[in-house]
C-alpha cells in the first residue's frame, strides 16, 4: 500500500494535533485534577436522607472554611431541593462571593437528572444510586441559571435554580 | 471484478507524476480550522 | 473491469420499499422538528394539547432510528445487488427483514403517539415506557440482523463463485458496516431484552441504571458511524464516477473502513463523561480511542480532495484550484453530497471538542450537541443520502432524473443549507452560553442569560421553517422520481480503479484478523469498567411512570 508524500505529511500533522490535544487534556486531568466528575460513591435512591449530606437540615449552602463552601442538593422530578430559609420557604438561589471554592454535591430520589450551572464548567449527570460531586472556583461574577439538562419527564424544562456570584 | 493482474508499478510510486498541491493546501486549511476551533473552545473552558 | 448486475423488477421493488419508508419518515419527522422549533420559540403553543416531549420522541425515533436504518439497509441491499447479486432466497429474507423492521416501527410509533412512551429516543431508565415501545424497538433491531446475515451470505456466495478475487469495494464496505452494526447492537439488544422488557412488565423489580446507560452508549456511538459509513461509501466509490474520475485508492479506502470498524465501538464513554460511577481513567482511555477514530476520517478528507484534483487535472485544468472550479456544480448528484462533506468540517471538528474529556462539561447536554448532530447527521449524512436517492430512485423505478428535477434538487440543497446554517449555528452559540437541549420553552428563573437563549431559539425557528420548506420540496422530488418522471435509464454510478492501480494487499480482506482486533479492543475498553460498575452498583431503581405522564 502506498501513501502519497503529501498524505504522509497531512497524517503526521493530523496525528500530531490529536496527540497535542490529548497531552493538554491529559495533563489537565491527571496532574491538575480537572477530570469531569466521576464520583464513585453510591447511595440508596429510595432513602437519600440516610446519607449525612442529604439530611433535610443539611441541604443548601454551607460555608466550611474561609471562602470554601459546600452545597448539598437533592434532585427529584421536577425540582431541586436546596433546603429552606429561616421562614421555611424553599431556597431557589445560592449566593457566593466571587473567587470562592464551591463543592456541589447532588443526588436524585427518582429518575436521571442533569445539573448544570449554565455559564460555568459545573455540568454533571445525576443518576439514581450515585452521588455527583464537583468542586470548582467561581471565577466570574454574575447570575447563572441552574438547569436540569437531562430529560427527566414532561416537566423537565421547569426544573431550575439560580447561582449568584457577587463581587465582594 | 477482474483478477489482480501483475501490474507495473510505474506511475503510482512516483509522487511527482500526480500533482496534489491543491489537495495538500485544502487539507492543511482544514487542519488549521480544527486547531483554531479546539484552542478557542479550550480557552473558553479555562476562562470559566 | 467490473460487470455490474441489472436489477430484476422484483429486486427493484424490494429496494424501493425501503425508500418509501425513508421518505415518509422524513416528512413526518421534519414536521415534528418544525413544531419543536416553534414551541421552543415561545411564540407558539402546540395545538390540541400535544406534549412537546411526545413530538420530540417521535422526531428522534423516526429520524434518528427509522429513517436512517431503512435508508441504509435499502441502499446497502442495492449496492450488494449490483456488485455481488441477490438470489431469490436471499430476496425472501430481505423481505422478512423489511417487514420485521416495519412492524416494529409501527408498534413503537403507535405507543409513542398515544402518549405511552414520552421517553425520547434514548429511553433512559428508570423512566418507564409501555412495554410495547421496547418490543417495537427490539423488532427493528432483530429485523436489521436478518439484513446483516443476508448481506454476509450474499458476499460469501459471491466469494465462493470467485475464488482468489478481491471482493468488490462497495460489497466490502457494506460488510464492514454490517459487522460493526451487529457487534454494536448486541449491547442495546441485551439491555432491552434482559433489562428493560422484564422490568417494564414487573418481572424484575429494579433496573441497574448505569449499566443500561453503558450498554446503550456502547451501541450509541457506533450507531452514528452506522449512519456515516454509507455516506463514506458514496464519497469513496460513487462520487468519483459522477465527477468523471476514478477511485483514488482501493486499498486506502478499505484501510479506512477497517479502522472505522475497529475504533468506533470501544468509545461509548465519550457520551458518559459527566456521569458518576465510572472511573475517570477509563473515561480517558476511551477518549484516546475516540481520537483514533478521527484518523480514518483524516484519510477520507485527503482522498476526497485528491479524487477531485486528480480528475480535474486529467481533464486539463492546470491552475492550483482550477480543478475545484470545474467540479460539476450543476449536477445535484454531486452538489448535495458535496455540501454534506463541507458540513462535516465544522461537524467533525466539533466532535473532537465534544470528546475532549473535561472540556465536555462545557457543552454536555447543551443545545450545542443538537447543533452538532444536525450538522453531522441531518446535513452530512442526509444530504449524501439525498444525493444517492436522486439517481437510485429513478434507477429502481425505470425513470430519469430530468434536468428540471435536477434543478429542483439543487434548489432543495441550497434551501437546506441555508436553513441548517441558521438553525445549527444558533444552536451552537446558545449551547456555549449554557442553553440546555431536549427542553420545551421555559423562562426558567428569568434574567439576562435566559433572555439571550430565547433570542437564539427564535433564530432556530426561522432556520427550522426554512428547513421544513426544503423537506416539502424533497418529498415532492421523491414522489416525482418514484411515480411521475419520464421513463428511461438512470445510471447506477460506481467508480472504477485506475488501470495501473496498485494491487490491493490480501490482508485487507482478512476478516478474522480485523474482527478479532475489534473484539479485543472492545474487551480492553469495557471489561474492567463494567466489572467495576457491577461490583459497585447501588440498589437498583424502581420504574417511574408519572414523570412522563402515564
Ligand atoms: C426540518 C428539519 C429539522 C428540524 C427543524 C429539526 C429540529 C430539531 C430540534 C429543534 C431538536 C431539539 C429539540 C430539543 O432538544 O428540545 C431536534 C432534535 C433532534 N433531531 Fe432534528 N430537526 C430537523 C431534522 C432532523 C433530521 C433530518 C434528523 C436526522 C436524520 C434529525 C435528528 C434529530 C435527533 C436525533 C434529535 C434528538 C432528539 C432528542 O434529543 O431526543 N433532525 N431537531
Ligand atoms: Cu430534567
Ligand atoms: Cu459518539
Amino acid at each position: 500500500m502506498h501513501l502519497h508524500k503529501y498524505e504522509k505529511i497531512w497524517l503526521v500533522f493530523g496525528l500530531g494535533s490529536l496527540a497535542l490535544f490529548l497531552l493538554i487534556i491529559g495533563f489537565a486531568a491527571f496532574w491538575k485534577g480537572t477530570h469531569p466528575q466521576s464520583h464513585i460513591e453510591t447511595i440508596d435512591p429510595q432513602n437519600v436522607e440516610a446519607h449525612e449530606s442529604f439530611k433535610p437540615e443539611n441541604l443548601g449552602l454551607r460555608e466550611v472554611a474561609d471562602g470554601k463552601y459546600i452545597v448539598n442538593i437533592v434532585a427529584s422530578a421536577f425540582n431541586y431541593d436546596i433546603g429552606s430559609d429561616d421562614a421555611g420557604k424553599p431556597v431557589k438561589t445560592i449566593r457566593v462571593p466571587k473567587g470562592s471554592t464551591v463543592l456541589f454535591q447532588v443526588t436524585t430520589k427518582d429518575v436521571v437528572h442533569g445539573f448544570q450551572v449554565a455559564g460555568t464548567n459545573v455540568n454533571m449527570m445525576v443518576e439514581p444510586g450515585h452521588i455527583s460531586r464537583l468542586e470548582t472556583v467561581m471565577k466570574n461574577a454574575g447570575e447563572f441559571t441552574v438547569v436540569c439538562n437531562e430529560y427527566c419527564g414532561i416537566g423537565h424544562h421547569q426544573m431550575f435554580a439560580t447561582v449568584e456570584v457577587y463581587d465582594e | 471484478m477482474a483478477k489482480d493482474k501483475l501490474r507495473h508499478q510505474t506511475t503510482k510510486n512516483d509522487d511527482t507524476s500526480i500533482d496534489l498541491k491543491g489537495t495538500f493546501i485544502s487539507v492543511m486549511l482544514l487542519g488549521i480550522f480544527i486547531l483554531v476551533l479546539w484552542f478557542g473552545i479550550y480557552a473558553l473552558f479555562l476562562s470559566r | 473491469m467490473n460487470k455490474h448486475l441489472n436489477f430484476t423488477k422484483k429486486e427493484s421493488r424490494l429496494y424501493m420499499s425501503f425508500m418509501y419508508v425513508t421518505f415518509a419518515s422524513l416528512l413526518i419527522g421534519g414536521l415534528m422538528g418544525l413544531l419543536q422549533t416553534f414551541a421552543r420559540s415561545g411564540k407558539f403553543q402546540l395545538p390540541f394539547g400535544i406534549n412537546y416531549y411526545t413530538i420530540l420522541t417521535v422526531h428522534g425515533v423516526i429520524l434518528g432510528l427509522v429513517l436512517t436504518t431503512f435508508f441504509i439497509i435499502g441502499f446497502q441491499f442495492a449496492l450488494l445487488g449490483k456488485t455481488v447479486g441477490l438470489s431469490d432466497k436471499q430476496r425472501k429474507w430481505a423481505w422478512i427483514s423489511f417487514w420485521t423492521m416495519l412492524i416494529g416501527t409501527v408498534i413503537a410509533a403507535v405507543t409513542i403517539l398515544v402518549g405511552q412512551a414520552n421517553v425520547l429516543y434514548t429511553f433512559y431508565a428508570p423512566l418507564r415506557a409501555h412495554v410495547a415501545f421496547y418490543i417495537g424497538l427490539a423488532l427493528v433491531i432483530v429485523g436489521s440482523w436478518i439484513a446483516v446475515f443476508t448481506n454476509f451470505r450474499q458476499l460469501y456466495v459471491w466469494k465462493k463463485a470467485h475464488p482468489g478475487e478481491k471482493s468488490p469495494l462497495l460489497a466490502f464496505m457494506v460488510t464492514i458496516n454490517m459487522a460493526m452494526w451487529f457487534i454494536a447492537s448486541l449491547g442495546v439488544a441485551a439491555s432491552v431484552l434482559i433489562q428493560f422488557i422484564p422490568w417494564s412488565l414487573g418481572y424484575a423489580e429494579t433496573i441497574n441504571v448505569l449499566l443500561s446507560r453503558t450498554l446503550f452508549w456502547y451501541f450509541g456511538h457506533p450507531l452514528v458511524y452506522f449512519w456515516l459509513l454509507p455516506a463514506y461509501m458514496a464519497w469513496y466509490a460513487i462520487i468519483p464516477k459522477i465527477i468523471g474520475g476514478k477511485l483514488f485508492s482501493d486499498s486506502l479506502a478499505r484501510l479506512s473502513f477497517i479502522l472505522l470498524l475497529m475504533f468506533s465501538i470501544p468509545v461509548g464513554f465519550h457520551h458518559q463523561l459527566t456521569e458518576p460511577g465510572i472511573d475517570p481513567t477509563w473515561k480517558f482511555i476511551q477518549v484516546v480511542l475516540t481520537f483514533m477514530v478521527v484518523i480514518p476520517t483524516l484519510m477520507t478528507a485527503f482522498s476526497i480532495f485528491a479524487t477531485f484534483e486528480t480528475t480535474g487535472r486529467r481533464k486539463g485544468y492546470k491552475s492550483l484550484f482550477g480543478w475545484f472550479r470545474h467540479l460539476p456544480w450543476k449536477d445535484v448528484r454531486f452538489l448535495a453530497p458535496f455540501i454534506g462533506m463541507v458540513a462535516f468540517i465544522p461537524g467533525g471538528a466539533g466532535g473532537i471538542v465534544n470528546a475532549s474529556h473535561q472540556v465536555n462539561t462545557l457543552i454536555h447536554n447543551t443545545i450545542w450537541v443538537t447543533g452538532h448532530f444536525h450538522l453531522t447527521v441531518a446535513t452530512t449524512v442526509i444530504l449524501t443520502y439525498f444525493g444517492v436517492a436522486y439517481w437510485l430512485v429513478p434507477h429502481l423505478t425505470g425513470r430519469r432524473l430530468t434536468p428540471k428535477l435536477n434543478k429542483l434538487g439543487i434548489i432543495q440543497t441550497i434551501i437546506w443549507t441555508l436553513g441548517m446554517t441558521i438553525m445549527s449555528t444558533s444552536m451552537h452559540i446558545q449551547g456555549l452560553l449554557g442553553g440546555p437541549r431536549r427542553s420545551n420553552f421555559s423562562n426558567y428563573a428569568g434574567g439576562a442569560q435566559v433572555d439571550t437563549w430565547i433570542n437564539y431559539q427564535i433564530a432556530q425557528a426561522v432556520g427550522g421553517t426554512i428547513l421544513f420548506v426544503a423537506i416539502i420540496l424533497m418529498t415532492y422530488i421523491f414522489i416525482q422520481l418514484a411515480f411521475f418522471a419520464p421513463r428511461g435509464v438512470q445510471e447506477f454510478p460506481i467508480a472504477e480503479e485506475e488501470i495501473d492501480a496498485e494491487p490491493t494487499p490480501k490482508i485487507l480482506e482478512n476478516w478474522y484478523l480485523w474482527i478479532g482486533i475489534t473484539i479485543a479492543l472492545i474487551l480492553f475498553a469495557y471489561t474492567i469498567p463494567v466489572i467495576d460498575i457491577l461490583k459497585h452498583s447501588p440498589p437498583g431503581s424502581i420504574p417511574f411512570d408519572w414523570p412522563i405522564g402515564r
